[in-house]
C-alpha cells in the first residue's frame, strides 16, 4: 500500500474547509484528530482516499476529510464502499458508521460486506445510542435502556458487534476507545495494513443522550481494572498491578477471568490474533460483562484471507489476458456468435 | 408414399406441455431453425413461476408459442394453428386458444385415465366427439421415442426425456425445417455425455421419419422465407438484447461496466447473460439484496465506471431511496426493470406494464429521473444503449422498463456494425473549474447539459465531498439555505426535463386518420398489428408510440390535439393515460388489460374499430 515516495503530508492537509458541527464535547472530535493525524502515516496521496458513510452524527465524518468523501444513506455505506472498491483497487476506501447504522438498518450490508472481505477499513462509532434522531435507544443499548421510544425500558437484547462480525466471518476484528488516541491510532495502523475488510469498533461518548457509557472504561480509578489491553503474543494479563489474566478452563468453551497470583504462569491466555479458528476471538468479545469489566481493546483477529476485489480483479485478468483482439472487434464477434443467418 | 407440399405464408404454433417436458427449449430449437430459413418470427413463451408444479397438473403446463411468415410480423400471433400437446393437462389449458380447424398433436401415452382425472376429464377427449371440431394427430410420443431408442445404451428415464426431440423431429418434417443447427446444439449441449447426443438425435430423426411415413400427415408444409433488409441476422430475446447493449455501453463508453443484482423473475437472464463477459471489463456483482446491488452500482458510478443494477417491479421499489440519491447526486446509473405482473409477487413469469407510475413518481422527494421502454426484443438493444448514454451525458439515473413480453420474446435482429453505434466516451473532470484556478466546484454546471462534472477519486486536486444533505448551488456544501433548496429543485428538474429526445414519429399512411392510438413499450407490436388490419380493411387509423416517458418528445402535444380522438392501450389500468391527461388536457380513451399476457392484435382491431365508427 505504501508510496515509494515520502508525500510529506500532515494532520492539517487531511482537515477540510468545512466548519465541523458535532455537539460540544461529542466523542467525535477526537476520533476525527486522531484519524486526520494517522491519515500522513498512510503515505497514500489525498486523491486516492475515499470515505464513505451513512446517516448519523458519525457519518458527518467524510464533511470534514479533505479526502474524496460520499455521505450516502442510511445503512448502505458498505454496499456503495463494495462497488467503488472493488472497480477501483487503487483506493484506499473507508467507511465511517455508528451502532444505528451499521447494525440495524445496515445490518444486512455489514455482515455481507465483511463475509466477502471486501478490502474496506470500517469504523463503527458505538455510543449505544441514537444521536441524530435525538436520543432512542440503539440496537447496542442495554436491555432495559429508559429512552424517549422506551419511556419503561427497551425490552430487546443488543447485539455485541464484535462477536457479530466474527460471525459473519471477519478476517480483521479490533477494539478501542475515543479518548485513548495512541491506542486508537495504533488499531488503524493495524486496519489499514490488513487486506480486505477490517472492522474497528470504538467506543464512543455520546455527552448528549448517553453520556458516561463507557466512563468505566475511562475514569482514573476504573480503566486499568476494566481494561485488557490485547498484545499479539503477549499473556492476557491487566489491571493496575496485573493482578487479573485470562485462562481457558479444561472443559469449558469459552474464557475466564482469574486472579493472577492464584493461576500457574503456563495456563495464561497467549493471545495470538492469527488463529484461524474464530472461536477463540469470540470468546474474547465474550468476556466483558454489562458493567464493562474485563473489556479488551486492540486487535482480536487478524486472519489472511484473500480478498473479494482481489479475487474479481484476478477474474477479470484471467478473462483479459485470452483477448488479442480490439473490444470493437471482439464485440462484433460476440454479436455474431450463436446461430446468424444472412441475407443478401 | 408421396406427400402433398402445401406452401403457407404465416403459421403460429404452440408447443405446449409439462414444466419438466421440455418444451421452452424445443420451441427455442424450432425457432432456431425457422430462423436459418428465413422466416421473419416472433415468439412468445409462458410459463409458471413453479420450476416444477405436481406434474401433469394444469399450473404445471408450460408453452412456447412462435409465429413464423414469409412477411414481416409483428406479433407471436394471437391463436394458434398447431398445437402440441403433450399431456392432457396441456391440451386443456390451451384448447380455448384454438380457432376451429386447426391441428392438435397429442401424446397419447399421456392421456392414462389418472392423468385425465387429474386435469378433471371426465372421458377421454380423444375418445369422445369434443375435439370434433379440430383435426387431432394422436401420437404415442413416449413409446415410440423409448422405442426408436432400444439400442441406444440409456436409461428408461433418459429415453422418456427425449420424446421432446421427437416431437421436434415431427413439427420440423411438417414445416420443412432445416434442422442442422438442432444437430449442432444437441452435440454442444451434451457434449461430456455422449450416449445423450446420439440418443437425442436419434429420437430427432424418429420423428422426422415418422412424419414421412406415417399416413396420418399427409401434408407438408413450406413457409418460404420473408423479404428483408441484407445483412446478418439472429435471433434474440430482449433480455439478451438488453445484455449486449450494456456491453455495447461499455465498449463504445470505453468504461468498466460494473452490474448489481440480486436474482429475480424475469430479470436474471440479464445477469447470467453480463456475468460471461468478463473479456469487456464488465463486472458483475450478486449482492445480498436489492438495495446492496444498486448501492455498490452507484458507488462504482462514483468511481467512474458505468453502474447497472437489474431488477423487476418489487426491486425498484426496494431501491427507491437509492434512485433518490443517485438523483441528488447527479451520477449516471442504468436501472432495468424488468416488469412482471404484480402487486407484490404477484403472477412473477406473467407480463404487465404496471411499473410505469413507479418509474415516474415512485420516489421521495422531487427526484426527476429518465424513463425510457423498449418496444421489441431487439429493440431492447438500442434502448440499453440509449439509457447508457444519457445516463452518462446528463449525470442521471435512468430507468429502463422492459416487460417479461419483450424480455422472453424473440425476433429475428439484423445485427449493427459496431462502428455504427454511438460515441459514448465521456469527459471526465480534471482540473479545477472555479474561477481563481484552484478551487473545484462539483455543482457548477455544463451550459449546455445542465450536467456537473464528473471527478472521480483519484483525480489530484478535485478532492470533494458529495452527500444526501442538500447542496448549495456550485460548491455542492451543505446548504440549508430556502433559496438554494428553491433553485436545486427546480434546476434537477428542470435539467431532465431539458434533455433533447426525438420527435414523436406518427405512421398514418393514408393521412387521414382522425383516431390516434398512442402505445409504450411492448404494446408496439400487438398494435401496429392491429393498425395493419384496420388499414388492410379500408379503414384510416395513425399509430404513434413513446420509447420516451421521461422527458417526453417536444411535438407530443401539438400530435395529441391533431387528432379526434386518442386511444391509450396499457397493459396496466391507465398508468400513461393518466399523464397523458394530466400533462395535456387531452380526453385520451384508455383499453386496459392486465391478464399477464400481451393484447391480441384482433382485441385491439375490434376496440379500435368501434372507437374509429363512434368518431
Amino acid at each position: 500500500m505504501s508510496e515509494p515516495v515520502a508525500l510529506k503530508l500532515t494532520a492539517k492537509d487531511f482537515k477540510s474547509n468545512q466548519e465541523v458541527r458535532w455537539c460540544p464535547g461529542c466523542g467525535d472530535y477526537a476520533i476525527l484528530a486522531a484519524v486526520q493525524g494517522f491519515m500522513p502515516e498512510l503515505n497514500i496521496p489525498r486523491e486516492r482516499i475515499v470515505f464513505v458513510s451513512g446517516i448519523g452524527c458519525s457519518s458527518r465524518f467524510p464533511y470534514y476529510m479533505n479526502t474524496y468523501g460520499m455521505h450516502s444513506i442510511h445503512g448502505r455505506a458498505p454496499a456503495i464502499a463494495t462497488g467503488l472498491s472493488t472497480t477501483r483497487p487503487d483506493l484506499s476506501v473507508w467507511v465511517v458508521t455508528g451502532d444505528g447504522d451499521a447494525l440495524s438498518i445496515g445490518g444486512n450490508h455489514l455482515i455481507h460486506a465483511l463475509r466477502r472481505n471486501v478490502n474496506l477499513k470500517i469504523l463503527l462509532f458505538n455510543n449505544q445510542i441514537y444521536g441524530l434522531t435525538k436520543g432512542q435507544y440503539s440496537p447496542t443499548s442495554e436491555v432495559g435502556k429508559i429512552t424517549k421510544s422506551t419511556p419503561v425500558g427497551s425490552a430487546d437484547a443488543p447485539f455485541n458487534p464484535l462477536s457479530l462480525a466474527l460471525g459473519a466471518e471477519a478476517t480483521f476484528v479490533a477494539r478501542t476507545i475515543d479518548s485513548d488516541r495512541k491506542h486508537l491510532q495504533s488499531v488503524l495502523r493495524a486496519a489499514a495494513e490488513h487486506e480486505g475488510s477490517a472492522f474497528v469498533e470504538i467506543y464512543q461518548n455520546c455527552n448528549i443522550f448517553n453520556d458516561g457509557a463507557f466512563e468505566q472504561l475511562k475514569g482514573p480509578a476504573t480503566r486499568d481494572d476494566s481494561l485488557i489491553r490485547l498484545e499479539h503474543n503477549q499473556p492476557i494479563t491487566f489491571g493496575r498491578d496485573g493482578q487479573f489474566c485470562v485462562v481457558h478452563p479444561a472443559g469449558g468453551f469459552g474464557l475466564e477471568v482469574r486472579e493472577t497470583a492464584a493461576t500457574a504462569a503456563e495456563e495464561i491466555v497467549v493471545h495470538d490474533a492469527t488463529i484461524t479458528d474464530p472461536a477463540y476471538a469470540f470468546a474474547l468479545s465474550r468476556l466483558p460483562g454489562l458493567d464493562l469489566r474485563n473489556t479488551p481493546i486492540g486487535v482480536f483477529r487478524s486472519v489472511r484471507r484473500p480478498s473479494y476485489d482481489s479475487v474479481v480483479q484476478e477474474q477479470l485478468d484471467a478473462a483479459r489476458a485470452t483477448v488479442t483482439d480490439t473490444r470493437e472487434q471482439q464485440f462484433a464477434g460476440l454479436l455474431h456468435s450463436g446461430d446468424t443467418w444472412t441475407i443478401d | 408414399m408421396t406427400k402433398k407440399l402445401r406452401q403457407l405464408d404465416r403459421v403460429v404454433i404452440r408447443f405446449a406441455g409439462d414444466s419438466g417436458d421440455g418444451m421452452q427449449l424445443t420451441g427455442d430449437r424450432f425457432t432456431s431453425e425457422t430462423a436459418q430459413l428465413g422466416n421473419d418470427i416472433s415468439t412468445l413463451p409462458n410459463f409458471p413461476a413453479e420450476i416444477r408444479a405436481p406434474a401433469g397438473t394444469l399450473p404445471g403446463v408450460s408453452s412456447f408459442q412462435v409465429h413464423f411468415a414469409d412477411y414481416d410480423i409483428l406479433t407471436p400471433g394471437d391463436s394458434p394453428n398447431v398445437l402440441v400437446a403433450m399431456n392432457p393437462a396441456a391440451l386443456k389449458a390451451n384448447l380455448a386458444d384454438l380457432p376451429r380447424g386447426a391441428d392438435i398433436i397429442v401424446n397419447t401415452d399421456e392421456f392414462t385415465r389418472r392423468n385425465l382425472a387429474k386435469v378433471g376429464y371426465q372421458a377421454n377427449p380423444l375418445e369422445d366427439d369434443s375435439l370434433a371440431g379440430y383435426t387431432v394427430h394422436p401420437v404415442a410420443l413416449t413409446s415410440m421415442t423409448v422405442g426408436a431408442l432400444a439400442d441406444h445404451e440409456v436409461s428408461k428415464k433418459d429415453a422418456e426425456r427425449a420424446k421432446n426431440m421427437f416431437a421436434l423431429g415431427l413439427l420440423s418434417w411438417m414445416y420443412s425445417r432445416p434442422y442442422e443447427s438442432t444437430l449442432r446444439f444437441l452435440e454442444r449441449k451434451f457434449a461430456t455425455r455422449p450416449e445423450l447426443v446420439a440418443a437425442n438425435v436419434a429420437a430427432f430423426k424418429a420423428g422426422w421419419n415418422f412424419g414421412e411415413t406415417t399416413e396420418d400427415f399427409a401434408v407438408r408444409y413450406e413457409v418460404k422465407p420473408a423479404k428483408m433488409h441484407p445483412g446478418t441476422y439472429r435471433n434474440i430475446t430482449g433480455n439478451m438484447a438488453l445484455s449486449l447493449g450494456l456491453v455495447a455501453a461499455g465498449v463504445r463508453s470505453e468504461l468498466p461496466v460494473f452490474l448489481g443484482a440480486y436474482p429475480i423473475t424475469p430479470a436474471s437472464d440479464i445477469l447470467h447473460e453480463l456475468s460471461k463477459h468478463k473479456r469487456f471489463g464488465v463486472l458483475t456483482m450478486q449482492a445480498e439484496d436489492e438495495i446492496a446491488a444498486i448501492g455498490a452500482a452507484l458507488g462504482a458510478s462514483y468511481g467512474g465506471a458505468l453502474g447497472v443494477t437489474t431488477t423487476s417491479g418489487p426491486g425498484v421499489a426496494l431501491k427507491s431511496e437509492t434512485i433518490s440519491l443517485a438523483v441528488a447526486l447527479e451520477l449516471p446509473l442504468v436501472i432495468v426493470d424488468v416488469q412482471r405482473a404484480g402487486p407484490s409477487t404477484g403472477m412473477p413469469t406473467k407480463t404487465e406494464q404496471a411499473d410505469l407510475s413507479m418509474a415516474l413518481f415512485g420516489r421521495h422527494g422531487e427526484a426527476p429521473v429518465v424513463v425510457l421502454a423498449p418496444k421489441s426484443p431487439a429493440d431492447c438493444f438500442y434502448a440499453a444503449l440509449e439509457a447508457a448514454r444519457i445516463a452518462l451525458t446528463y449525470r442521471t439515473p435512468v430507468i429502463l422498463l422492459s416487460d417479461n413480453y419483450v424480455a422472453n420474446g424473440s425476433e429475428p435482429w439484423l445485427l449493427p456494425d459496431v462502428e455504427s453505434l454511438p460515441d459514448l466516451r465521456v469527459d471526465f473532470a480534471t482540473r479545477p473549474n472555479g474561477e481563481d484556478g484552484a478551487t473545484f466546484l462539483p455543482y457548477l454546471r455544463d451550459p449546455e447539459t445542465l450536467a456537473r462534472p464528473w471527478a472521480v477519486p483519484g483525480t489530484p486536486g478535485l478532492e470533494h465531498r458529495i452527500g444526501g444533505l442538500e447542496k448549495a448551488d456550485k460548491t455542492g456544501d451543505i446548504s440549508y439555505d430556502p433559496a438554494n433548496h428553491d433553485l436545486m429543485v427546480r434546476t434537477r428538474a428542470a435539467r431532465i426535463e431539458a434533455i433533447p429526445v426525438p420527435d414523436l414519429e406518427v405512421e398514418d399512411p393514408d393521412g387521414d386518420a382522425r383516431v390516434l392510438v398512442l402505445g409504450w413499450g411492448s404494446t408496439y407490436g400487438p398494435i401496429g398489428a392491429a393498425c395493419r388490419g384496420l388499414r388492410q380493411r379500408g379503414l384510416s387509423i395513425a399509430q404513434a408510440h413513446l420509447r420516451h416517458l421521461a422527458p417526453m418528445p417536444a411535438n407530443l402535444g401539438e400530435i395529441l390535439r391533431s387528432y379526434e380522438r386518442v386511444v391509450i392501450p396499457e397493459m396496466n389500468l391507465g398508468q400513461l393515460a393518466h399523464v397523458i391527461r394530466a400533462r395535456h388536457l387531452v380526453d385520451a380513451i384508455g383499453y386496459n388489460q392486465v391478464h399477464g399476457l400481451p393484447f391480441t392484435a384482433n382485441e385491439l382491431e375490434t376496440m379500435l374499430e368501434e372507437v374509429l365508427k363512434n368518431v
